[in-house]
């Protein structure tokens, strides 16, 4: 079944060609299915995925020159991109994103990233998840230190959580963030006396990461066990595709219908280090983005109206190498792509400067240049959607002002 | 202003989270005993502490750090019953591997010729195969081999440094045909190199198919400009090794031209040997790219031998000039230009740093003493990068015997399953459910995508959902749950020390953790689990013994080591 606002909000749009009408999402926001709280959902593709195989610079022969084999076509052939401002499009298995891009709910933002010269995974998504790139010295990630501003009284233990096996740096800190897998295996499998027993124990002596981690293990395990959340079926007719992103969000969307006090979600996605055999319309890449698109569309479809007060964005390392490599695939490069999708976003644009693709124009003469921080937009969503007081420990050292933000939330 | 008293309460501050405040005092021997069982083998077995100070603790170690000379016949003899560990890679993939291809060549013909599903082509095929001759038989079986050993092997030294150096040079299963190649990884190229020169276990590594596949090196070639002159034609592109194959037969590639991938260039460098801030360019990264162009797997059909072992394909290697770390190499140059380059790598100081400090981070301290990981890393470049003589001088250290390392560190989730079954005294008969636990528990085997490896860290280990997961593996196999693994507490305790709750406890706690456990901890279990029943019941009875047992497995103290 189709949510049927959304339907025929979409459905209306298209018949205007879209271009006056704000976000669909905007006006469902404060639903009384979500009591007014807001919820980030922040992905990570992990391994880098090619920023420029996902929006596609078609308007730029120069693509088409560094990539003979793996380019996506122009728009209007087959396996051609899908044509999003003249200039860009979206890669073909991205179709299932083009509705909320066109409904004005979805924004891109284009040659963003992290300004740190480094090619490597590790260091490069340690220099993202911390927030401080180039600093190698920070303890906690910035998601936490973006969640631990907010003073609000009784805190949920459930406000920061990640759907995966251990505690991804972005949200490591004193926030307490709670990694799981499985909503419905979380909690001690057992009497109640041997759970209580675990709680004490832990509870009396243990100092340090231990301790702290089972404090908030058993309460979350509480709340959880209460809300009950995996017993909500996915909404609107909305079908998660499988594989490891559809499954995070499903869950994702469960705790958010719950009304648990998720401020911050978090998941990630690997797969995207593509450096043979990449594809181009179709292939490797073509696969996971298909996986992936769906696996968002799937959760925007199951939230429904609650979606007004969800931003979902989405993150990568760095991007990859213009020229694809001798073996059809990319190397590391440096500037990528990001989505926002979701209530209050200024969609249906791609933002950020283009810094163009002929030779003089690369970042060391092989990459995408960036020309947006990657903390900008982060630092216009923290405020926006999450009302961060201050960014000042989010992103140390760095400056936040409103000036520099890019205006993608209303 | 008098910044002394801050920064003097600064450092101390730091002393305390780096697990590091030099103490007068000294382990006594009970707890050297399980320190040494702690980090040194995968925890003790019931009464193994008794056992290994009544040995002596020094010569205990001492037999560890040769463990060519402890017989291990019992569980060579049960990974030996495993039929995948005798076979090549040639093998495996022959027998494991071609009923995947033919069923998915059949399936791609069939869907051709009608309306039928390929995927349901390829399904139907594959339900064909007999259930020992699937895919998943070799990864099965290697999982098995390594929990069987870990758990059972009284090599115990010689199984923590395989986890060591597996995860150092990580290759991942889950990438293409990388599951059929780690058998021969783990036991031709790791095993044997473990306590030798460094660079001996580098180069082996660089010549492992499996590790030429999962960091790409196998498809990188020269680009056509600098290919050997008479080698420039079309059509040979199909004979390289396994990972072009696949890629060539396909009509889009035929005739076209491969090129370099710097993948491996890159994390040899950064991850297997000088660390990311050693002071390497770009520029170098790509250049020995271009050195080891031609590093690459054989194939049957090059005639040379069985296929999917190393082969140095000279038509593939870059002929031009290059210049990598300032080292420069003259055009016309093969194989020995990239065994230079690891034998540089391998002696290079930032290497012997790296490698020091990963064993220390190990073996001693998250945040292991800069003075130590100094004179390890000493240790290793006077003595050639010799692995044995380096781990002895992590664990002759005073460092290793500080009271301060004591139970400092949180276990890994391999070295908490693990030592949860020796500490039951387990009987395995199907490791399964415990390569399921250690997913949940958040480190399955061969599972770690990136190059990194697992992180040797609590704060990565530990996390709510993981913890979880560990207290309710504890209590499932402590109270024999665990189809396969199977462990009777209630046999641990000597008779008569069972008959009254306090005591029972106190038995239990020495002989799973063979130490003591702290008095909050008892006092918890007593009072939960003990105590709970009313006065006018039995006053205790050994069915409560698998629920303590479980309590105390998944206590904050059985967490660390």
């Amino acid at each position: 079944m189709i949510d049927r606002r959304i339907f025929l909000k979409s459905s209306g749009l298209a018949l205007v060609g879209g271009s006056l009408l704000p976000n669909v999402f905007v006006k469902m926001a404060n639903a009384a299915t979500t009591k007014g709280s807001k919820t980030l959902v922040a992905i990570f593709q992990r391994g880098a995925v090619d920023g420029l195989n996902v929006i596609v610079p078609f308007g730029e022969k120069a693509y088409y020159d560094a990539r003979p084999t793996i380019a996506v076509p122009r728009p209007g052939v087959e396996g051609g991109a899908i044509d999003l401002d003249g200039f860009f499009g979206l890669h073909p298995s991205l179709a299932s994103l083009t509705p909320y891009f066109k409904d004005h709910s979805a924004a891109f933002v284009h040659a963003v990233g992290s300004p740190d010269a480094t090619r490597s995974h590790f260091d490069a998504q340690d220099f993202m998840e911390s927030g401080t790139p180039g600093v190698k010295s920070t303890e906690d990630g910035f998601l936490s230190r973006a969640v631990g501003m907010k003073k609000e009284t009784p805190v949920s233990p459930l406000r920061a959580v990640a759907l995966s096996p251990a505690l991804p740096r972005i949200l490591a800190g004193s926030a307490g963030a709670v990694a799981m897998t499985n909503l419905s295996q979380f909690g001690i499998r057992g009497a109640a006396n041997v759970s209580s027993g675990f709680e004490s124990m832990y509870a009396e002596a243990v100092a340090g990461t231990l301790g702290g981690t089972a404090k908030e293990s058993f309460e979350a395990a509480r709340i959880l066990k209460s809300a009950d959340p995996q017993k909500l079926q996915p909404e609107n007719g909305a079908v998660y595709p499988n594989g490891p992103l559809g499954n995070s969000l499903r869950q994702i969307a469960q705790l958010i219908k719950s009304n648990v006090g998720l401020e911050v979600a978090f998941a990630d996605v690997s797969g995207w280090d593509t450096h043979a055999g990449e594809g181009g319309a179709q292939g490797q890449l073509a696969n996971n983005l298909r996986n992936f698109s769906d696996a968002i569309a799937a959760f925007t479809r199951d939230l429904g109206s609650r979606m007004g007060d969800v931003v979902l964005v989405t993150m990568s390392e760095f991007g990859r190498t213009v020229r694809e490599n001798g073996n059809r695939g990319t190397d590391h490069g440096h500037a990528n792509v990001m989505l926002l999708l979701g209530g209050g976003v200024k969609g249906g644009k791609v933002y950020g400067k283009w810094p163009g693709l002929s030779s003089q124009q690369l970042y060391e003469n092989r990459d995408l240049a960036i020309t947006t921080d990657f903390r900008d937009v982060f630092s216009e969503l923290l405020t926006k959607q999450l009302a961060v007081p201050s960014l000042k420990s989010v992103f140390p050292g760095y400056d936040t002002s409103p000036s520099k933000w890019k205006g993608i939330l209303a | 202003m008098n910044h002394a008293p801050k920064l003097l309460a600064g450092l101390i501050a730091l002393a305390f989270l780096t697990g590091f405040t030099t103490s007068d005092s000294k382990l006594n021997d009970r707890q050297r005993a399980l320190h040494a069982l702690n980090r040194l083998a995968f925890g003790p077995r019931p009464g193994e502490v008794d056992v290994i100070m009544k040995t002596g603790v020094d010569t205990w170690i001492e037999q560890q750090l040769h463990p060519e000379g402890i017989p291990d016949r019992a569980v060579e003899a049960r990974v030996a019953a495993l039929p995948t560990m005798m076979l090549s890679n040639a093998q495996i993939v022959k027998t494991y591997y071609e009923p995947v291809l033919l069923a998915r060549k059949q399936a791609n013909a069939e869907a051709k010729n009608g309306d039928v599903d390929k995927k349901d082509v390829r399904r139907e095929l594959m339900r064909d195969v007999p259930a020992n001759q699937r895919p998943q038989v070799v990864m099965n079986e290697l999982v098995a081999q390594r929990i069987l050993r870990a758990a059972e092997s009284d090599r115990q030294l010689n199984e923590v440094m395989v986890d060591f150096w597996m995860n150092h040079f990580n290759v991942f299963s889950g990438k293409g045909i990388d599951r059929f190649l780690l058998t021969s990884y783990e036991r031709d190229v790791i095993r044997p190199h473990i306590w030798g020169r460094f660079e001996d276990l580098l180069m082996a590594t660089a010549k492992s198919p499996a590790m030429l596949f999962y960091l790409d090196n196998a498809r990188s070639m020269a680009a056509p400009e600098n290919r050997p002159a008479m080698q420039q034609q079309r059509g040979f592109g199909g004979r390289f090794g396994f990972g072009r194959r696949a890629m060539m037969q396909r009509p889009q590639f035929q005739g076209k031209e491969g090129g370099l991938n710097e993948n491996y260039a890159r994390e040899i460098m950064e991850l297997h040997t000088l660390g990311v801030d050693a002071g390497y360019t770009q520029k170098d990264v790509t250049e020995l790219a271009r050195v080891l162009t031609g590093w690459s797997i054989s194939r049957e059909r090059d005639g040379s031998g069985e296929g999917a072992a190393f082969v140095f394909r000279p038509q593939m290697h870059d002929a031009g000039t290059k210049t990598v770390l300032g080292i420069r190499f003259a055009p016309g140059g093969g194989i020995e230009e990239g065994e230079r380059m690891i034998h540089v790598l391998a002696h290079q100081p930032a290497t012997a740093h790296r490698i020091a400090y990963k064993l220390c981070q190990r073996l001693v301290a998250d945040e292991p003493p800069p003075a130590l990981v100094d004179r390890v890393a000493k240790k290793f470049l006077a003595t050639d990068g010799d692995l044995r003589q380096t781990v002895r001088a992590v664990i002759e250290s005073p460092e290793f015997w500080d009271p301060a390392s004591y139970r400092a560190k949180v276990k890994s989730p391999f070295e908490y399953t693990i030592s949860a079954v020796r500490a039951v005294n387990a009987q395995i008969t199907d490791p399964a459910p415990i390569a399921r636990a250690l997913q949940q528990i958040g480190e399955p085997l061969y599972g770690a995508q990136p190059p990194t490896g697992y992180s040797d860290k609590a704060d990565v280990w530990i996390n709510t959902g993981a913890l979880m997961n560990r207290l309710n593996f504890a209590l499932s196999l402590a109270s024999n749950k665990l189809p396969g693994v199977h462990g009777d507490v209630v046999a641990l305790i000597p008779a008569g020390q069972a008959a009254d709750a306090s005591h029972s406890v106190e038995a239990l706690a020495l002989a799973l953790t063979g130490g003591n456990l702290t008095e909050e901890t008892r006092n918890t279990i007593k009072s939960r689990i003990v105590e709970r029943k009313a006065p006018s019941e039995d006053p205790w009875d050994n069915t409560q013994l698998p629920t303590v047992a479980g309590l105390i497995l998944g206590s904050p103290e059985f967490q660390r080591q």
